[in-house]
C-alpha cells in the first residue's frame, strides 16, 4: 500500500493564540507554509467568503477522489452534547468491525480534542507522506485499521488547537482529500461535539461520496438528549441519513453487589429514537473495564470478550453490517 | 451594566459536566443567594450560556421555553431566581428541536451581542459556560472580555487520561491567552453503589487524575466532585441540587468549591486594587 518516495510530514507549529477578529487569513498562510501541497493551495484555488482556499480546482477534486475511492461504507458518529463517549463509541465500533473481518479506516476531526490515537495506543506515531498523499497511521501490522488525527501532528500533546473554523475547515478538507486512505471497507468519522463548522465541513465534503449517514452517540439523560434532537435536525437539514440512535454509559452494574444503578437515568436514547422514527441501535453499559482499557490503548474486545459491553458493541455493528446486507466473520 | 466580576467557566473535554457545575453554583446561589457561603449578604449572579450548539443552561435551570424581552435597556435576561439572571441561545430558539448550525463568525456575533446588548443589571458575579473545545467561542470570549478584570477560569474534567489528556491543552490556551486558571475540578470522581456501598472508580484515575496533574503543573485543585446520580436527576427535571439533596456529599463538595472560588475572586479583586 506505502508507495515509494515518502517522507514524514512536519509537525505543526504551536500555534499563536488568535485574538484578532481579522486574524484568519494569517493563519490560512500558516496552514500553507507548512502544507505546501500546490496542488492544494495553488494554481485555480482562490478565497471563497468564509476566507477558505476555494476547493474546486479539478486537480484538487479528482485527488479526493482517488482517495475515497476505494472506501465502501463512511459513517458519521455525531453527537449534540460533548463527553457522552462519541469517541469511545467510534473506537469500539472500529475494534469491533476489524474483529469481525473487515479493513476499517478512522478519521478524527475532533481538532480541539483528538483522542482516537491515545485510545488505540499510537500516540507518538508520524504521518508520512507518499505519492498518493499522508499515509494514515497503520495500528497493527496486517493494516485492517489505521487512523489520521490531528493528534499526530502536534509537536507535543499537550499543545493547544487554539484555531478559528476557517483553519479547522482547511485542515478537514485535507484530511479528507490528501490521506490516502487505500481500500476500506468502513471509514468512521470522529467528530467533535455540536453542530458547527467540522459538522458543516465534513458532510460538505464528504457529500459526493454519498456516505451511509449518522451514528448519533447520547448519554439517557434528558439533557443530552435534547442536543440529540438538534444534531437530528442537523441531519435532517443537511441531507444526511440516520443510520441509528446509540446510548451510552446505559447503567453500571456494581462490581461487588451486581446491582445496577441508571446512573446518568435511562430509556432516554430508545425513547428518543421511538419518536425520531430512527432506529435504535442498542445500549452501551458504563463498564469501567472499557474505560481502564481506552486509558491503556489496549485492545477491550480481545481483552474481555465476554463482557456485556462486548456484547452490546457487537450487536451494534450487526446491525450495522445487517443494514448494508452484509455478515460478519466469525472470531473469537 | 455594572459587572464586577467575571469568572469563566471552561473544559476542553464535553460531557465534564460543564454545565451542571455552572448550575450548581446557581444552587449554592440559591441556597446562600450567592457563589460565596456567606452569612447574611445577596449577591447578583449571571449566567451566560456561550455553548450554541448544545445549551444546556435553560433545561438544568429550569427556564426552558422561557422567552427574552427587549426593553429600551437592552435585552432582558431571564431571572431563575431576582438575583439569578440566564441568558441562552436556548431561549431564542423557536423550537427544543432547532439546530443551531452556524459557522464561527455568527456564533461570535451572538456571543458580542450576549455580552454587550444583555442588561445585566447590577452583577456580583458573571459565569460563562463554554462549550467544549479552544475556539471560536473561547477565544472570541476572551477576547470580548478583555477590558474587563476577569477573575479567571474554571477548568473541569474528568479523572481519567484520555480527559485530562484535553484538559492540559486547555489550560495552555488559558496560558497563551494571559486568563488566571482558578483551578481544575474533578467530576465524576468516584461512584458509591447505593446499595452496598462500594466505591468504583467507572472513569478510572490511571495517570493520577486531577489532583496529580494540578500539583505537576502548579495549579490550584478546587476538588473532586463524585458521580450521584441524583444529580443528572435533578438537571434533567431543573431542580435544584443542592437544596433537593442537601445530605449528598456532592454538595458538601461543591459548597467547598464555590467557596475557594469566592477566596480566588476575593484577593485577585485585591490585587486589582491594589495595582489601580
Amino acid at each position: 500500500m506505502v508507495k515509494t518516495h515518502v517522507h514524514q510530514i512536519p509537525l505543526l507549529p504551536r500555534p499563536p493564540a488568535d485574538l484578532s477578529g481579522s486574524g484568519e487569513p494569517k493563519v490560512l498562510s500558516v496552514v500553507r507554509m507548512r502544507f505546501p501541497w500546490s496542488r492544494l493551495w495553488g494554481k485555480g484555488g482562490g478565497e471563497s467568503r468564509d476566507g477558505m482556499t476555494v476547493t474546486g480546482n479539478s486537480d484538487k477534486m479528482a485527488a479526493a477522489e482517488d482517495n475515497l475511492a476505494a472506501v465502501d461504507h463512511i459513517l458519521l458518529v455525531l453527537s449534540g452534547k460533548g463527553g457522552v463517549g462519541k469517541s469511545t463509541i467510534t473506537t469500539e465500533l472500529a475494534l469491533a468491525l476489524r474483529n469481525a473481518g473487515k479493513r476499517v479506516g478512522i478519521l478524527d476531526i475532533d481538532l480541539c480534542g483528538p483522542s482516537i490515537p491515545r485510545m488505540l495506543n499510537v500516540l507518538n506515531s508520524a504521518v508520512h507522506q507518499c505519492d498518493a498523499g499522508w499515509v494514515p497511521v497503520y495500528v497493527d501490522k496486517d493494516k485492517t485499521m489505521c487512523i489520521m488525527s490531528i493528534g499526530f501532528l502536534l509537536e507535543t500533546p499537550d499543545d493547544a488547537v487554539i484555531w478559528r473554523g476557517p483553519k479547522k475547515t482547511a485542515l478537514i478538507k485535507q484530511f479528507i482529500s490528501d490521506v490516502a486512505w487505500g481500500e476500506l471497507d468502513y471509514l468512521i468519522v470522529d467528530t467533535p461535539p455540536g453542530t458547527s463548522d467540522e459538522h458543516i465541513s465534513v458532510v460538505e465534503c464528504l457529500r459526493q461520496h454519498k456516505p451511509d449517514g449518522a451514528l448519533l452517540v447520547t448519554t439517557p439523560q434528558a439533557v443530552s438528549i435534547g442536543d440529540v434532537r438538534r444534531e437530528l435536525t442537523f441531519c435532517k437539514k443537511t441531507g444526511l441519513p440516520v443510520v441509528g440512535i446509540i446510548e451510552n454509559m446505559s447503567g453500571f452494574v456494581c462490581p461487588n453487589c451486581s446491582e445496577c444503578t441508571n446512573i446518568f437515568s435511562s430509556g432516554g436514547g430508545e425513547a428518543l429514537a421511538e419518536q425520531s422514527h430512527v432506529p435504535f441501535l442498542g445500549c452501551v453499559p458504563l463498564d469501567p473495564q472499557l474505560s481502564h482499557s481506552l486509558e491503556e490503548g489496549r485492545n477491550f474486545i480481545q481483552a474481555f470478550p465476554k463482557s456485556a459491553t462486548f456484547d452490546a458493541i457487537n450487536n451494534i455493528v450487526e446491525k450495522i453490517l445487517s443494514n448494508n446486507n452484509e455478515s460478519s466473520a466469525l472470531h473469537t | 451594566m455594572l459587572v464586577s466580576r467575571g469568572t469563566f467557566v471552561g473544559s476542553t473535554g464535553g460531557g465534564r459536566n460543564t454545565s451542571l457545575l455552572s448550575w450548581n453554583r446557581k444552587c449554592s446561589s440559591r441556597t446562600t443567594r450567592s457563589w460565596r457561603t456567606f452569612q447574611a449578604t445577596r449577591h447578583h449572579v449571571a449566567l451566560l450560556d456561550a455553548d450554541m450548539c448544545g445549551p444546556s443552561i435553560p433545561k438544568i435551570m429550569g427556564v426552558e421555553g422561557e422567552q427574552v424581552h427587549q426593553s429600551g435597556s437592552g435585552w432582558s435576561p431571564v431571572y431563575v431566581e431576582e438575583n439569578l439572571g440566564i441568558m441562552s441561545i436556548g431561549f431564542l430558539l423557536s423550537s427544543l428541536d432547532d439546530a443551531v448550525i452556524w459557522r464561527g463568525p455568527k456564533k461570535n456575533g451572538l456571543i458580542k451581542q450576549f455580552l454587550r446588548d444583555v442588561d445585566w443589571g447590577e452583577v456580583d458575579y458573571l459565569i460563562v459556560d463554554t462549550p467544549p473545545g479552544t475556539s471560536d467561542e473561547h477565544l472570541s470570549i476572551v477576547q470580548y472580555l478583555s477590558a474587563t478584570q476577569v477573575d479567571g477560569a474554571v477548568i473541569i474534567t474528568t479523572p481519567q487520561e484520555v480527559s485530562l489528556q484535553d484538559v492540559r491543552k486547555e489550560i495552555n490556551f488559558c496560558r497563551k491567552v494571559n486568563l488566571p486558571i482558578i483551578g481544575v475540578v474533578e467530576n465524576m470522581s468516584g461512584f458509591v453503589c447505593p446499595k452496598c456501598q462500594h466505591e468504583s472508580q467507572i472513569f478510572p484515575p490511571t495517570t493520577g487524575g486531577a489532583m496529580k496533574m494540578c500539583k505537576d503543573l502548579s495549579i490550584p485543585f478546587l476538588g473532586k466532585v463524585p458521580l450521584d446520580p441524583r444529580i443528572g436527576k435533578s438537571c434533567d427535571e431543573g431542580k435544584s441540587f443542592l437544596t433537593e439533596i442537601p445530605g449528598s456529599s456532592a454538595t458538601v463538595v461543591y459548597k467547598d468549591i464555590i467557596h475557594r472560588i469566592q477566596e480566588h475572586c476575593a484577593t485577585h479583586q485585591s490585587d486589582v486594587e491594589a495595582t489601580a
